[in-house]
Parts: C-alpha cells; structure tokens; sequence
C-alpha cells in the first residue's frame, strides 16, 4: 500500500510549517524590517540586537507565522545586519521555530541571509527586472541553497499594474522556473504588486480589483503557485489613521484571499477582524477597494472625509510603548511593576550613570519601584505571581550593577590600604536567613518567602533544603543576621523546629525566629516552639505576611510591642489549648477496638490482582499525566485560594490567575515535549492477612503492618476506624502499595537560578509536585481497572477523580488515616528499596525527589479516607509494643497526634 | 553498472555496519595510522581513521570485504571526516583530495570484486560525506550566541574538495550522514549540487541522514524531524533517513515518521543500542536484528543497516530477516492540491 503526498508549499524554522488549502491565509511579520520599522531600524543601527529579537518575539507571540526579516537601510552594511541578526535569531528556539522570509532589493544581501539558516526559507523577492539571465541565476543559486522564492510581477518593462500584465509576467516566469531552472511549482510564491488606491489620482483606483482579478487568473493558470504581498501598501494614503488603515486591510485581504491570495506581509498584531469593522467604514472601503461607485473618485472622497472623523479618535493601541518616553526612574518602576525584563538592563545602565553611585541606582529607583509593588501587593492589587515577575526583573538589575559596586568596594579598600587607614563597610541591608529544616525537601513555599522578602529590600541567604541546626546556627553568626525563618511541609520537622529554638536559647541567641510551611500552625508554635525560646517566635501564616514581620521585628521602634502582642496572643493560645485539651471524650483504647465499622465480610470475595510482588511502570509519558493533573493546589502553592477552574473568571484575581496558568500551561508544554523531567512509579500487591485488630501481615514477606485507630468516642453507631478495618477479618485478602516519583528538575532549576527567573524556577518546582501527584492518580486509576483490577469498568472525569469517587484508597503513611511515618520503611522495604523507587527517604521520612508520592491501596468497596485524630496513652503504648520500638522513639514520630 | 534505483524497487538494500569499531578490532597503534608513508609526520595522526587509506589500504579493503560477504549492498567509504575542516586537527588539510580517492578507490575494488561473484547482486560505493567538527548553526561560545566558528562558504568549499575525491574516486553515490546540524548539510548539498553544475557531468544520486540526538526528537540543531526533511528536500535526494545516536529501539519512531512522510526511499542505520556504561556497545546481532525485522515488516525501509557498535555480525542477522519482506513502495506524487 503506498501512500501519496500532496504539492503543499513545506517551509521549516525549528518546526514545519506545510501551507495546506485549509491553511487559509499565512501571515507574514512585518515588523523585523527596517524599512517598515522607525523602531526596529534604530535598534538595529545601534546594534540592539536584543531588543531588536524581542521585536522578533512579539511577532511570533501576535501569531506570525512567518517573519520578513529586511534591513535594506542606506546607514546599515546589509550583509553584515542581515548575518548578524539572523544568527542571533538561530540562538532563539522561540523565535527560530518559525520559517524566515528573507526580504532585501539587494540580491547579496539575500544570498548573505540563505547562509544562516538551517530551514527552509523564503527569497523575498526576485524578477525579471533586470533581464532573463540575471533572473535565472539568481533563481538557480537560490534552489540551491533550497528556498522558496517570491517572484515579483516586474519585468524589463517596468511594475505589472493591470491585471493583464500581472497576468502575463507571472506565467512568464512561472515558465522559466520550471523548465529551466527545475523549480517545483509549489515552492513558487507571486507577489502581482499591491500599489496604494484612494490616492486621488483616477488611475490608481483600480488597482486593488487589478491586484485581485490578477491573483484569481494566476491561480487559475498556475494553481500550485502562491500569491503574496505587502498588505500595508494598498492603504498607504491614510498613513496616519491606524484605524481606517486596518479596516482597508481588513476588507482588501476578505475580497483578496476570496480570490487565492495565500499569504501577506501584515503586522500580525494589528488586524481587525472583517465582521467587526462598523458598517459604514466597512461599506466606503469596499467600494474603495473594488472601485464601486467611484465616478470622478466620489467613493475616494467619502472615506477621506469619513477619515477625517474618527482621526481624532484613534483605537487602543495594542501594545502601549509610551512608558518608554517617561524619565529613567519611571521606566525602572514601569519594568518592576509590569514584570517586564526587555529594557531592564538598559535603564538599569543609564540610571548607573546617572547617579553618584551604582548603589545609589539599588537605594533609589529600584527601591522605590519595589515599594510600589510591596504596597500593591500589600493592599491587594498584585498577586504572588505578578511580584514573583517583579522579582526577576529586580535581579536583572541588581546584576547589571554588581560588577560597579564590587569595584567599587575594591577601590575604596585599595584607596585603604594605600592610607594605612582601617576599612568600615557601613552594614548593608537587613538579612534574613531562611533554610528548609533537617529531614525535609519541601521547598516551594521557602522560596517564594525568599523572593517576596527579596523584593522588599531584604538580603537573603538561602540555605536549601534538609540544613542541620548546627549548620542554620552557624551561618547565621557568620553572616550576622538579623532574622531566622524556618520551613517545613511534614509532621516531623515540627520537632527539629523545637530542637532549633531550644538549641538558640542554649547558645544565647537574640535573633527572632520566623516559622512557616504547611506543617506549621500558629497553634503548634504558640504551644511548642515559642516556650523553648524568649527572643521572639513568630508563626508566618504565608510570604505575604512575611514582609510586614520582617518590618516590625527589625523595626526598634516596633518590635517590643510587636512581640509583646505576640507573646500575649500565643499565651491565650495556650490556655485555650490547655483547657480544651478536657473537652474530648475517648474510649478505653479496647473498646475502640471494638467499635468496627459493619462490613458485610459474608458476601465478600476479595479480588486477585493481576501480579503480586512489587513491579516497576515504565515507559509512562509525561503527556499521559497532564490530564490527570488536579490544578487547585497549583494555584494555592502560588497563595491564590479558589476553586479551579473557577479562579480563572474570578473578578479579582481571575486575570492574574489566567496569565498564571497560561504560563504554566506553556512551560507544561515544554517540560512535556522536550522530557524535562522523567516518571519513575513503582506498583505492588501482596496477600495479606490480619492477625490481630489493627495489624496486617504481609504472607511470605513476615512483614507486619500496624495501623492507629480513631479512639475519639463518637455519636452512637459511628464506627472508630482504622485501615486494618479494610482488611477480611480472618480469611486471606490483598493489600497493595505504590509510589511514584518525577526525576530530572535539578538542572532545569539551575538553569533558571543562573538567569536569575525565579518565576520559572517556582513554576517548575509547582509543576513537578502537580505531575507526581498525577502520576499518583494515574496509577491508581490502572491499578483499579489494570493491574489489580477490582474495578472492570470506570468512567470518572478527572472532576470526580479529585474528588476521590472511585472505588479504594491510597492512604499514604504519616498523612491522617495512617499517621505514623515510620511505617514508610516498611512500604518502601515492599516495594523494592531506594533503587527501584528512585526514591530516598530522608531521616525524617520526607521523599527526595521533592516530587514524590507513596500509599498503601485498599480495594475493599467500603473503605473511606478518614483522619485518626488524637490518641490516648493505652493505645500509644500498646502500639509502642507491636512496632517494638522504644517509647521515648514512638512519642517523638506521634506527637502530633498525642494528647 | 546497475541502476541503484532499480534494486531500490525489488528489494530492501543493505548498507554496511560500523568502521571504527571493526579498524579497532586490529587495535591499531600510532604507528599503525602513521605507516611508512607517514612515520615522520610532526603531530600524532591516532584515531584519524581517514589516513589509513593511505597507510593501510589493505585494513580498510578487508573491513569493506567483510561487509560485503555479511551481505551489504551498498558500503561506505571511509572518508567520514575527510575534509580540510576536520583535517585541520592532524594538520593533513593538504592529503583530503587524496583521503576521498584512495578511500573510493578502495571500497570500489571490493564492491566490484562481490559484484563480479554474482552480477544478480550489484555492489554499490556510497562516499560517505561527515558533519564537520565545527557547525553553522550553533556558537561555540555561550556567551556570544550569534558567533560562528566557520562560515557557511569554509564548509561549503571543505564539503567541495571532499566530493571532488568522492567522485574522481568512483563512488556511485554521496551520502552526507550524521547530519546534527542541518546547515551543514545545506552547505554539503550547496556543493554537491554546484560542483556538479560547475563541472557539467551528471549528478550522482544523493543519500541523507541525519541524527536526532535524543527523546527529544529533534536533531541537535533543534529541528524537529519533519522540519529537518523539508529543509533539505531541494537536494532532490535518493533516500532520507536517519543514523547513529540512537539504537534500533528508539529510532522506531521516527523512521516510521519518517516512511510516512519521505517522498524519497527510507533509509535508517541506528547504533547497536544505546551504550552501556563503559561507552560500548553491547545489543547483540540478533537483537538488533530482531528489531528491525520489524520495520521491514511494517513497511517502513527501503535501506537499512548499522552505525556505531554494529559489526559484519549484525549486517549478518539484518540482512537475513529483512530479505523476507518487500521494500517500502515509494509514495504517490499527487500533482493537485485537492
């Protein structure tokens, strides 16, 4: 069976571009020329050559699908712009992803341009101008370095103006290309001459319908061929009016691509779309256009005065680069407040020199603009990603005038030592350090901390993540800090941060100490951590009330009463919890026992997985997990609180919200198409059998499970559960186990860390969290219809997998159904060790990747999810002696849930 | 002499494994490279296989022999880096015209000698043309992305000297392989195409492979497949295909892209698999066979063999499990757009 392949014009950056008949219409940037482009033309002249690619960008981010690359300019070497620019536009995968139509009157220049690039370009233009023979050379150099070309109806004569001359130069040439020269017609592009109409001259009003009626006749004749052409040209006589010119577009391209016109040069942000254009307006340019009713030019005349009415008026410009006029200071605060990096280096540079000091430029603009974003965010009108963005922008800066500063510093101790004097560097900002403590690698919240106090005038000295107290104690003296902020996301590093602040009072510390992460509670810190230390702690509910904090606690003025308030908050705090502490009832830990839920263990056949043992899912693709991705606590990771997918339409925080998570779709997109990152999952089933209430046995493995149980007594006829519950009371049953984690985000992270984009950085780490929860998902879905397979049949929306409607659980160990950590070693013991997890655990039994998930599975269709809550001491010491570990050991992993 | 494209219809063509890893197998020395010819040359000339046709003839003929009795249809010349671009390390930019005949001359000797054996099995030479240790589309230096080591016309008239030898050489075809930057390649058509003009004989057919590096699938110059095909398209070439980088396993894809949407004959010579952590290659010949049996059976191959880490051994197994099967029949050229 053979396949067949159509004549579709293929062009290729990066990426394909195959122009099918449904293509409809390719649109071609406008603006990297200079001929078109005041802008781009200065960037290019004074070598801005970055900027000159964010020109670049934008076009391709307004849907280009081609850009015209030009620089045709008589103060430019055209060979040596068009070279540079194009290898600068190689390096750029977002921009290089799309094919370049080299654009030059100059046939070096295009020759200088085919050299740069790898895909398939197109030659804009050449004819028959100067004689056949030059024609045919240069048609022949150009296929040899695989080009498409754009034939220009021209000829010795002169430009073709009629349909009939259009007609006839392009069949022409249309014959030369492809007889002598060998050309495929496909890969042959006509631009018949868009000439400007409405000019007041009668002979010129014809020439839309010329260029129209030529296009349509050329198609016909030749109909592989494509029609172009340089859009802006046919409205030239309205240069001025932005607004009437896009309606004259906007109709001449309906009527032209009608027609077969396949692509145009059009500034790609900038077109109306045709039912959009006002009835009147649309009605006088269609009689301009087509030459209706336009005796003694009168339809000319109606939209010249039609012009003269909305000139006024204008429409909103899409992309506002008036800012960039503003004093050096104002673009500074524009750029931080908007997020934007493009000019950010250059005003960073020009406010260098415009101050005393480079550190002037630190304490002065870029101070004052980052104040205007911690007020904003302050009051509510930014959001976390936006100051994240901030960020960014602000580092940009600050690197731009490190370098002056340093040599500054050298200069002046220089100056010193050549005085014999002594060198006092006055202190600089306050520090704060931050660390994720020992036996945890949960880090995203740290972070985003680190950033928003960043940005508020603070330096920060991260230490990453599992720090050892001796380690954070340590640096803190060496750096003089001013301030400590602990994180953590799992029940055990609650106790390090105990450790910690008795470990500060011990060495006679007076810092203050921050507490914070998912863990943390201010509960928990009023009533464990803020006794073990006198200096002040301080419970940080999230990044955003850090700054206020941090200002009060270094703040002379405001810190004693800032900590007398605290100290009288967690003091009532702790009479509270001390009296509530009498409120709960609980049963005897026996009686609990007793208290089962009723399982109708009679009609009971337990389902045999398909395996047992533990085995290895390989080969899953990321592209599978996207949609298994629940997205609501991306958004909460980035302290945005809503339902998804609600929060993108919420009134306050939706466009942020919708900008947040198109930028995470995006960056998805490239985690997923360029395997970023790699799954690792691990799946396993065991016959199982319970030997005693709250203990199961793993058959041949001699591995025994213990479970905790609700011991809070309940309303009548509500069960005190426990997983062991899930289990067949006496005969055999199987039990599963999981985890999956998500490998490679190191380098990503270090890339984003060495260009500065914090924004990036987060986003990624919230992404991999996101995906490994997904993979989480995803597997129990296959273990449910697959592997173990009690389930045959599922139709859940992932809607209602969020919502957990499915059938089984996978409650994982130290999370509230099965509080207690250490049962970790004995899942992971299960399922193959470090090696076939990919998975560390740390001494506090957090998962490293980050990114990790584990559980046990329970199929039987009465188990639920619940929470064990606290416990009493009759079953804290019978669970001591079944897991025979000491009690001193067993009271430190179940604190948290002891009374 | 036979018409390759009338082989290409009857059967699916084999085209020779490995030659660095067979030239290792004699575990040659830097005297072996330097031979007579050579022993007083100023800087060492190891690991340059190209000179060794001219110090060891007799080495590479054999290599080529044991390809051909492993039943390859078409070989490689050994001229991979034989340009004054990569010669420029052994300071031998002087000998490339002589590297590109001597290596045809050699690989022509043993294909017509198989082809005598049994003219029902013509023998083919393909000179085989190498991407160049230097690459246009890509700066070598990080901190200045628009800088290039090397111009587009130095590869354009490197690439011109080697196939002058090719052809002087008597190889029946070029191969321009290994391609991981596609502007290279374009500079290696350019010549081609432009040598043959220039010079006004008959174009030989041009065979193109390129290299997607890894799970990415794109080529390390960052095309993706496709767009990769359509940039070189224009050279009108007799197969596209892929080679090296990747095993058998994980070129399936893409070759199966590739037959898709090739409207020239598919060709694919992937590694024995991926290396191991000592950097060798270890998929045995049947495995590797086993795999492409595969392709072949699906209809993907109309040329097929092996790259790094493949020996006459694997030729061997392909060449057997493949002759089972009929070769990808070439596409329909629709000549209308609907």
């Amino acid at each position: 069976m053979s396949t067949t392949i159509k004549p579709y014009l293929r062009l290729s950056g990066l990426e394909p571009l195959i122009v099918r008949p449904e293509t409809n219409f390719v649109n071609v940037g406008e603006r990297t020329n200079v001929t078109g482009s005041k802008k781009f033309a200065r960037l290019v002249r004074e070598g801005l050559y970055e900027e000159a690619l964010s020109v670049a960008r934008q076009q391709v981010e307004s849907g280009a699908q081609v850009i015209d690359v030009n620089m045709d300019d008589a103060l430019l070497d055209g060979v040596k712009a068009m070279t540079e620019f194009l290898n600068l536009v190689q390096a750029e995968p977002d921009i290089a992803k799309i094919p370049i139509m080299i654009d030059s009157s100059k046939f070096e220049i295009i020759e200088a341009g085919l050299k740069c690039v790898q895909g398939k370009c197109i030659v804009n233009s050449i004819s028959m101008k100067e004689g056949v023979e030059k024609f045919i050379e240069q048609a022949h150099i150009c296929r040899s370095y695989g080009a498409s070309i754009i034939v220009m109806a021209f000829d010795e004569v002169g430009q073709a103006d009629t349909k009939e001359r259009k007609v006839e130069i392009c069949k022409r040439a249309y014959d030369i290309l492809v007889d002598q020269v060998g050309y495929d017609p496909q890969d042959i592009i006509f631009d018949p001459n868009i000439f400007a109409i409405a000019t007041g001259i009668e002979e010129h009003n014809n020439y839309a319908v010329d260029f129209i009626e030529g296009t349509r006749e050329i198609k016909k004749l030749m109909p592989l061929t494509k029609v172009s052409g340089g859009v802006s040209n046919v409205s030239f006589s309205f240069r001025g009016n932005d607004h009437v010119r896009e309606a004259i577009h906007s109709v001449f391209l309906y009527y032209a691509i009608a027609a077969g016109m396949d692509m145009g040069i059009v500034n790609a942000g900038q077109l109306v779309i045709y039912d959009d254009i006002e009835p009147t307006l649309k009605q006088l340019c269609e009689d301009v256009i087509l030459n209706k009713n336009n005796d003694d030019n009168s339809a000319t005349e109606k939209l010249i005065v039609f012009a003269e009415t909305v000139k006024a008026k204008g429409k909103e410009i899409v992309k506002d680069e008036t800012w960039r006029l503003a004093p050096v200071e104002k673009r500074i605060a524009h750029s931080l407040v908007n997020g934007i990096t493009d000019y950010i280096d250059l005003d960073a540079e020009e406010a260098r020199q415009k101050y005393a000091r480079p550190l002037d430029v630190i304490e002065g603009p870029l101070m004052d603009g980052m104040n205007i974003v911690g007020d904003l965010f302050g009051a509510g009108k930014m959001f976390l990603p936006q100051v994240v963005k901030s960020a960014r922008v602000m580092k940009k800066a600050v690197a731009v005038l490190t370098p002056y500063i340093e040599q500054e510093k050298e200069d002046r101790k220089q100056a010193h030592i050549a005085a014999g004097t002594i060198n006092e560097e006055a202190a600089g900002a306050p520090k704060i350090l931050l660390a994720t403590v020992k036996g945890d690698v949960h880090d995203i919240g740290k972070n985003i901390v680190g950033v928003v106090l960043g940005c508020n005038g603070y330096d920060i000295i991260d230490l990453g993540v599992m720090v050892s107290a001796d380690k954070i104690l340590n640096e803190a003296k060496k750096h003089q800090v001013d301030i400590i902020g602990l994180s953590g996301l799992i029940t055990p590093s609650l106790d390090e941060m105990v450790h910690i602040g008795r470990e500060m009072k011990r060495l006679d510390m007076n810092l203050p100490l921050l507490i914070g992460g998912a863990t943390t509670s201010r509960m928990h810190t009023a009533v464990k951590i803020a006794p073990e230390y006198d200096n002040g702690v301080v419970h940080v509910l999230d990044a955003s009330r850090s700054v206020t904090v941090a200002g009060s606690l270094l703040s002379a003025d405001q810190k004693p009463a800032f900590l007398d308030d605290i100290k009288t908050e967690y003091d009532k705090l702790r009479i509270d919890f001390a009296n509530k502490k009498t409120t709960k009832q609980f049963l005897k830990f026996e009686d609990a026992q007793k208290n089962v839920p009723q399982i109708d263990w009679d009609n009971f056949e337990p389902i045999v997985p398909t395996f047992t043992g533990s085995k290895v899912i390989e080969n899953v693709d990321l592209a599978e997990l996207v949609p298994y991705i629940d997205w609501q606590p991306f958004f909460i990771a980035w302290e945005m609180h809503g339902k998804f997918p609600q929060i993108l339409s919420d009134e306050i925080i939706g466009k942020e919200a919708t900008r947040l998570y198109e930028d995470a779709k995006l960056l998805l997109d490239k985690i997923v198409a360029e395997k970023w990152l790699t799954p690792q999952g691990v799946a396993g089933f065991w016959e199982v059998e319970k030997i005693a209430p709250d203990t199961i046995e793993i058959k041949d493995k001699s591995i025994q499970l213990q479970f905790l149980r609700q011991q809070v007594k309940k309303a009548a006829g509500q069960p005190n559960y426990s997983l062991s519950d899930f289990i067949h009371p006496h005969r055999k049953d199987y039990l599963g186990a999981f985890s999956v984690t998500i490998h490679g985000i190191e380098p990503h992270i270090k890339n984003f860390e060495a260009n500065l984009d914090d924004y990036n950085k987060i986003m990624l780490q919230a992404l991999a969290d996101r995906l490994a929860e997904a993979f989480a998902e995803y597997l129990h879905a296959k273990t449910r219809t697959d592997y173990w397979g009690y389930v045959k049949e599922e139709h859940l929306t992932n809607e209602q997998l969020i919502k957990e409607e499915y059938q089984g659980i996978r409650p994982a160990p130290g999370y509230p159904a099965c509080p207690d950590h250490t049962e970790k070693y004995k899942l992971f013991e299960l399922l193959g060790g470090e090696e076939a997890t990919g998975i560390h655990l740390t001494e506090s039994l957090a998962m490293f990747p980050a990114s990790s998930v584990c559980g046990w599975y329970f199929a039987n269709p009465d188990s639920k999810y619940f929470g064990v809550g606290k416990i009493e001491k009759d079953q804290l010491d019978d669970y001591t002696r079944r897991k025979k570990m000491s009690e001193e050991e067993m009271t430190r992993w179940l604190r948290p849930i002891l009374e | 002499m036979a018409n390759i494209k009338d082989e290409l219809k009857k059967r699916i063509l084999i085209i020779d494994g490995a030659m660095g890893t067979m030239i290792q197998r004699y575990k040659p020395t830097e005297e072996t490279y330097r031979g007579e010819r050579f022993k007083d040359w100023h800087i060492d000339v190891k690991n340059n296989s190209d000179i060794l046709n001219l110090t060891q003839p007799q080495m590479i003929e054999s290599i080529h022999r044991e390809y051909l009795e492993a039943g390859a249809d078409i070989i490689e010349t050994n001229t991979f880096a034989a340009t004054v671009i990569a010669q420029e390390d052994f300071k031998l930019e002087e000998y490339v015209y002589e590297l590109n005949v001597e290596g045809a001359r050699i690989a022509r000797k043993a294909a017509d000698a198989y082809t005598a054996k049994d003219p029902s099995k013509p023998r083919f030479v393909a000179g085989a043309i190498g991407p160049l240790n230097k690459t246009l589309s890509l700066s070598p230096d990080v901190n200045d992305p628009g800088y290039r080591a090397v111009t587009f016309d130095e590869v354009a008239a490197a690439y011109t000297g080697q196939i002058k030898g090719l052809v002087d050489g008597g190889a029946d075809l070029l191969l321009i392989e290994t391609i991981f930057d596609t502007l290279n390649a374009k500079a290696a058509i350019y010549a081609a195409k432009n040598y043959f003009r220039a010079n006004n004989i008959p174009e030989l057919p041009i065979m193109i492979s390129g290299t997607i590096t890894d799970a990415s699938g794109r080529t390390l110059s960052g095309q993706t497949l496709e767009a990769f095909y359509v940039s070189v398209m224009h050279a009108n070439p007799l197969s596209i295909g892929l080679n090296c980088a990747l095993g058998a396993s994980e070129m399936r894809p893409h070759i199966e892209e590739l037959s898709s949407i090739a409207s020239c004959f598919v060709s694919a010579y992937p590694n024995a698999g991926l290396p191991n952590a000592f950097g060798e290659y270890d998929e045995q010949p049947h495995e590797t066979a086993h795999i492409i049996e595969g392709w072949a059976k699906e209809g993907f191959l109309n040329i097929v063999g092996g790259c790094c880490g493949t020996t006459p051994d694997h030729i061997k197994h392909i060449a057997d499990e493949v002759k089972k099967y009929q070769p990808r029949e070439l596409p329909e050229l629709e000549s209308s757009l609907v």
